[in-house]
């Protein structure tokens, strides 16, 4: 099968025309799952129950004229990292088994109030930590494109269904590409928003000072619609910024005449497949064309950044994970003293990735080493901030492959932690800045799969990086589907 | 060359009881992620770390403000073991 359901606008077009309905857009969804799911495992928690509720009272607003806006009615999907009252909640780790959260996160309850149908708890890497979205304790997530691929991670089951059509948009969180990566492997728009915009609250962490909430979309204006439905100052985040916001459409559809567009340098060579850098090379020449201003930019920090990320977030994930201890919420594996409890629960519960971060964490903090590894990645994390500061001065946005390669096949790279974790090398450095970044898909390769483009900006930059994206997105015209053989595998 | 980490030492700081087999894949691994990592001793230059935030946000107080949250009965509910109104666990020291 090939997937025919609309966008998240074409949706509302459909609703405010009267031509579909709430219920109605949920039962398609949901038709594609029941074909869908025993082949690509896009999501963890189906909640149908909660999602006829809201479709129906949807449907029922609407219908009095009570119009919530662009969201309203429309099915969406939430990576199950994000906390939602008394539905299960696992980050796809054993140790939150059955978990059923007390509160939702701040974006679940904005998405609630934008009218949105949630439709459930897609899968991820065990704490988003991955690029494969194989590192799940409930079983893996495959690529719609080919399902002997890994529709990247961690935020892989948001992306599958998506792809597939068992949601309209979905959210996903990104702490060093695992929005956009996914999007790039899977033919989507994926955004990660400035540092600071979409609240956290609710969201279980991994790196606090990294982590960040945002849209995976068929279209550029599909991620707009769902950016401004939840972000904007939250009083129960620390970090959420107060100031303004910039308009993500504002400048939208105005093209590029003038835009200066900065080419990294040392996001391309060894390592970047050779159809995905002609796709680059030919969508930068296209840009090029409309008139903006190419220029080939160098930022050598960028090429330490992977390593900084290697120390800081698993530092960062090793202080939040000590939460999970057997003792509030989750597996709990007896033991004589508290220790001896926590020690067990803890190595039972938490899979090999996340026992390898939580590990590198440690050992990156501990008295001896923390000067040479955490402090020192700390510096770079300067420097990139520094060179990216120095680069804005002449450039307006930076563009690069979101991904080195195309999906790469399941099992091909759990074996070799550092060969997974060279996936996220374009994606890192947006992350360690705080900076906006988007994935956008530009074309196929010989084999059929999905290629992305990543457009960075400076922080708070979204009205330029939408600008661009959206030109980028016209230009690439990207309208393939996956196919599906529903009696494959 | 790999860096040599003593695992059986990280992993009782983190509060992880492994295997022997565990330990010895684990200490493998690191050793070749942390050779990785240990470029970041390459940089140029020694620039000032800030512990600020991207957009440049200071700490601040809240307004000192009574405001609802979670019922204790909601919070334990997701307990392995509550007893009372506590959460039950076993002692911290031997005895």
């Amino acid at each position: 099968m090939t997937p025919d359901g609309p966008t998240i606008v074409e949706a509302g077009r459909r609703l405010r025309e009267g031509k579909t309905t709430a219920v109605a857009l949920l039962e398609s969804v949901l038709d594609v799952a029941q074909l869908t799911e025993a082949i690509v495992h896009a999501y963890l928690t189906i909640d149908r129950e909660g999602a006829f509720a809201s479709a129906a009272f949807a449907d029922e607003e609407l219908a009095n004229g009570r119009d919530r806006g662009p969201l309203h009615g429309v099915p969406v999907a939430l990576k199950d990292n994000m906390c939602t009252r008394g539905v299960e909640t696992t980050a796809a780790s054993q140790i939150l088994g059955g978990y059923l959260p007390p509160y939702d996160a701040t974006v679940v309850t904005r998405l609630r109030q934008a009218g949105a149908v949630i439709v459930g708890k897609t899968n991820l890497d065990e704490f988003a930590m991955g690029s494969s979205t194989e590192n799940s304790a409930y079983g893996p997530t495959f690529n719609p494109w080919d399902v002997s691929r890994v529709p990247g991670g961690s935020s892989g089951g948001s992306a599958a269904a998506v792809a597939i059509g068992s949601a309209l948009g979905a959210l996903g969180s990104d702490t060093g590409g695992s929005i956009r990566q996914p999007a790039a492997l899977t033919g989507l728009v994926g955004l990660k928003p400035t540092y600071g915009t979409v609240s956290r609250y609710g969201l279980i962490a991994f790196a606090s000072s990294l982590d960040q909430i945002g849209p995976l979309t068929r279209t550029v204006e599909d991620a707009a619609v769902l950016l401004e439905a939840v972000w904007g100052h939250d009083p129960l985040d620390a970090t959420s910024y107060d100031g303004a916001y910039p308009d993500p459409r504002a400048e939208m559809g105005r093209g590029v005449d003038g835009i200066r567009v900065g080419v990294v340098r040392e996001l391309s060579g060894e390592g970047y497949e050779p159809e995905v850098e002609t796709a680059t090379a030919n969508m930068v020449d296209r840009l090029a064309g409309e008139g903006a201003e190419v220029v080939e930019v160098s930022l050598p920090s960028f090429e330490i950044a992977l390593s900084a990320y290697y120390l800081i977030a698993p530092a960062e994930a090793s202080a939040n994970l000590a939460r999970f201890d057997g003792i509030r919420f989750g597996l709990r594996i007896p033991g004589p003293t508290t220790e001896a409890l926590m020690s067990a629960t803890r190595a039972e519960g938490f899979g090999p990735e996340v026992t390898r971060r939580i590990l590198l964490g440690t050992y990156g903090l501990s008295a001896g080493y923390y000067e040479a590894f955490y402090g020192q990645a700390q510096k770079v994390r300067a420097a990139i901030r520094a060179d990216l500061a120095r680069v804005y001065t002449d450039v307006d946005v930076l563009v690069s492959p979101t991904s080195p390669t195309v999906a790469f096949e399941a099992g091909a790279r759990v074996a070799d932690p550092l060969a997974m974790y060279l996936s996220d090398i374009c994606t890192i450095p947006s992350n360690l800045a705080g900076d906006p970044a988007v994935s956008v898909p530009i074309a196929l390769d010989g084999r059929g799969l999905p290629i992305g483009f990543q457009v960075m900006a400076p922080a708070l930059g979204e009205t330029t990086l939408f600008r661009v994206a959206a030109e980028v997105e016209r230009l690439a015209g990207f309208t393939a589907r996956p196919v599906i053989d529903l009696v494959a595998s | 060359m790999p860096v040599d980490v003593d695992i059986a030492y990280v992993a009782r700081l983190a509060r992880l009881e492994l295997s022997d087999d565990e330990l010895e894949t684990y200490r493998a691994q690191l050793g070749v992620i942390l050779e990785h990592a240990a470029r970041v001793q390459d940089l140029e230059g020694d620039p000032h770390v800030e512990a600020t935030h991207t957009l440049g946000l200071e700490n601040v107080f809240r307004d000192d403000v009574v405001t609802a949250s979670l019922s204790r009965d909601e919070v334990l509910a997701a307990a392995p073991e509550a007893r009372d109104g506590y959460f039950v666990a076993p002692p911290a020291l031997e005895t």
